[in-house]
């Protein structure tokens, strides 16, 4: 156990604050979660800061699957099921905060970055990730992250919300 | 186009299915046969995320970048094949488009040697429209690429049942129990036969309706109830599905005349009245107006004919995105 279900708590309040204190205005902020686990995160940040802001930031739930620089490749095991992605705002000029569970290799960072681009011109995009686990493959960096777990390649780690699994927590397992 | 009452956007995330599995077992789809009633869901689930994509200002995904899909069409087609086309695009694959007039077809090349031909070129996908029962499966043994059936004469239109049973969900929200009626020429019906098993696989409770000479022989072994009376066929239906009268393929005389079909058969306000409150009309196109269906009933405010059109190319994309995902394996025999 990495975390328990307080820790994810606290967690993102911290995070919520860290954001409130680096912009300077919250009109223009947008809060988009990779689906699965980033849209829930994203949805909680976004309550967080309004209770901190008392702005109601835009969320969205963003499906890369369309996205992955694996789809055909691998033949077996399983595969995500598409889902349906719910941008429902201009993302153009906003100011777009990208949220995932965990920071593994940057590849899905990288397919969201192009589905995106594909829904607009963002002034810019910040990431927030619950977990940096390490082992980039891609040159990709978070700009908040809620906790740093060093880790090794044949290990996975598993991040539990109490909206999906019906409990918050952070595993690592083998 | 104008957007018809789309249901609204969901803010949460769609409940998981349970048992749904991520990839089709199947290499083609050539039958709704080809398809678990779980794969039917899981086309279905896929196509409404698919349907987000068509929403977007830039409707394309690199999904199937680098996959070349041949469009081979035996038979004239406006609808199916420009909605393929959209879909293969929206999904990022190189499209051919083949007609069998100005192609090799028209200098009397057979099936066999033109899909030879096209194997050597290595496409990764087949859509195929032909006017002879089973010609999917034979292009099919004939080639490792992935064959969807377009519509193969009088047997099976897969990917028009897999969008009308979309656009029924949306509508309707699940088959079970579900009172479907259909009514029209059933015998020459692609539409009608993948219909029915698709519709009886999710369990629906299908009613056909047509002029006896216009039956299918065997309709109780299809688990279908048969009936003459279209009075009787709507009566608290939930939808009504029209079929058209294909005198194209019609030899002989099977009924006295199109003005009398209308008469006994043709859907009009006034029979619609029978139907559930809320029921809606679907036809699959072409229509003919004032045969099959009075002009009043194909632009009133149940029909979904049009809805169906634009559901066409989400069901396309996520058949072509999931076969394009699922297991590969070379041609049979090989």
């Amino acid at each position: 156990m990495v975390m328990a279900a307080e820790q994810v708590a606290r967690t993102i309040t911290r995070i919520a604050h860290e954001v409130a204190e680096r912009h300077r205005t919250f009109d223009d902020l947008a809060l988009v979660g990779i689906r699965t686990a980033g849209a829930p995160i994203a949805r909680r940040l976004s309550d967080e800061l309004r209770g901190i802001t008392g702005v109601r930031v835009p969320t969205g739930a963003l499906d890369i699957t369309l996205y992955r620089d694996d789809l055909m490749r691998s033949q077996v095991g399983p595969q995500p099921i598409l889902r349906r992605t719910d941008v429902d705002f201009s993302i153009d000029d906003r100011r777009i905060l990208l949220v995932d569970d965990v920071l593994y290799t940057g590849r899905t960072i990288r397919a969201a970055l192009d589905a995106l681009i594909d829904f607009g011109r963002p002034r810019a995009i910040e990431l927030v990730v619950l977990v940096d686990r390490g082992h980039r493959e891609l040159p990709i960096k978070a700009d908040y992250v809620g906790k740093i777990v060093p880790t090794s390649p044949d290990e996975s780690v598993q991040v539990r919300l109490e909206e999906v699994d019906g409990r918050d927590e952070v595993v690592v397992e083998r | 186009m104008t957007p018809t009452a789309e249901p609204s956007r969901r803010a949460v995330d769609p409940p998981l299915p349970l048992d749904v599995p991520a990839r089709l077992r199947t290499k083609d789809l050539l039958s709704v046969g080809d398809l678990s009633p779980d794969e039917i869901l899981l086309v279905l689930d896929t196509a409404e995320a698919m349907k987000e994509v068509g929403t977007r200002s830039i409707k394309k995904v690199p999904a199937l970048r680098g996959h070349t899909v041949v469009n081979l069409f035996f038979e004239p087609s406006t609808r199916t094949r420009t909605s393929f086309e959209i879909a293969e695009k929206r999904l990022s694959a190189d499209t051919v488009n083949i007609a069998s007039t100005g192609s090799s077809v028209s200098k009397g090349e057979t099936l066999a040697d033109t899909v030879r031909n096209l194997e050597a070129m290595a496409p990764d996908m087949i859509v195929l429209r032909h006017a002879s029962a089973g010609a999917g499966h034979l292009v099919a043994r004939l080639c490792g690429a992935r064959v969807i059936n377009a519509g193969d004469g009088m047997h099976e239109h897969p990917t028009q049942a897999l969008l009308d049973a979309f656009t029924i969900r949306e509508h309707k929200g699940g088959f079970a129990g579900l009172k479907v009626s259909i009514v029209g020429d059933l015998l020459h019906s692609r539409v009608f036969r993948s219909n029915l098993l698709l519709l009886r696989a999710l369990g629906a409770d299908v009613c056909a309706c047509g002029p006896a000479t216009l039956m299918l022989p065997d309709m109780a072994r299809l688990g279908v109830r048969a009936t003459t009376s279209v009075d009787e066929a709507v009566e608290g239906a939930d939808v009504v599905m029209l079929l058209r009268v294909q005198l194209e393929r019609m030899r002989g005389h099977f009924f006295p005349s199109l003005r009398e079909y209308f008469q006994r058969f043709g859907m009009t306000q006034d029979r619609l009245r029978r139907a559930a409150p809320d029921a809606i009309v679907m036809h699959p196109g072409p229509m003919n107006r004032g045969v099959e269906i009075a002009p009043e009933v194909a632009d009133g405010s149940r029909s979904v004919i049009l809805e169906q059109v634009a559901n066409g190319v989400a069901v396309r994309m996520a058949v072509l995105y999931l076969l394009a995902e699922s297991r590969r394996e070379g041609p049979a025999g090989e």
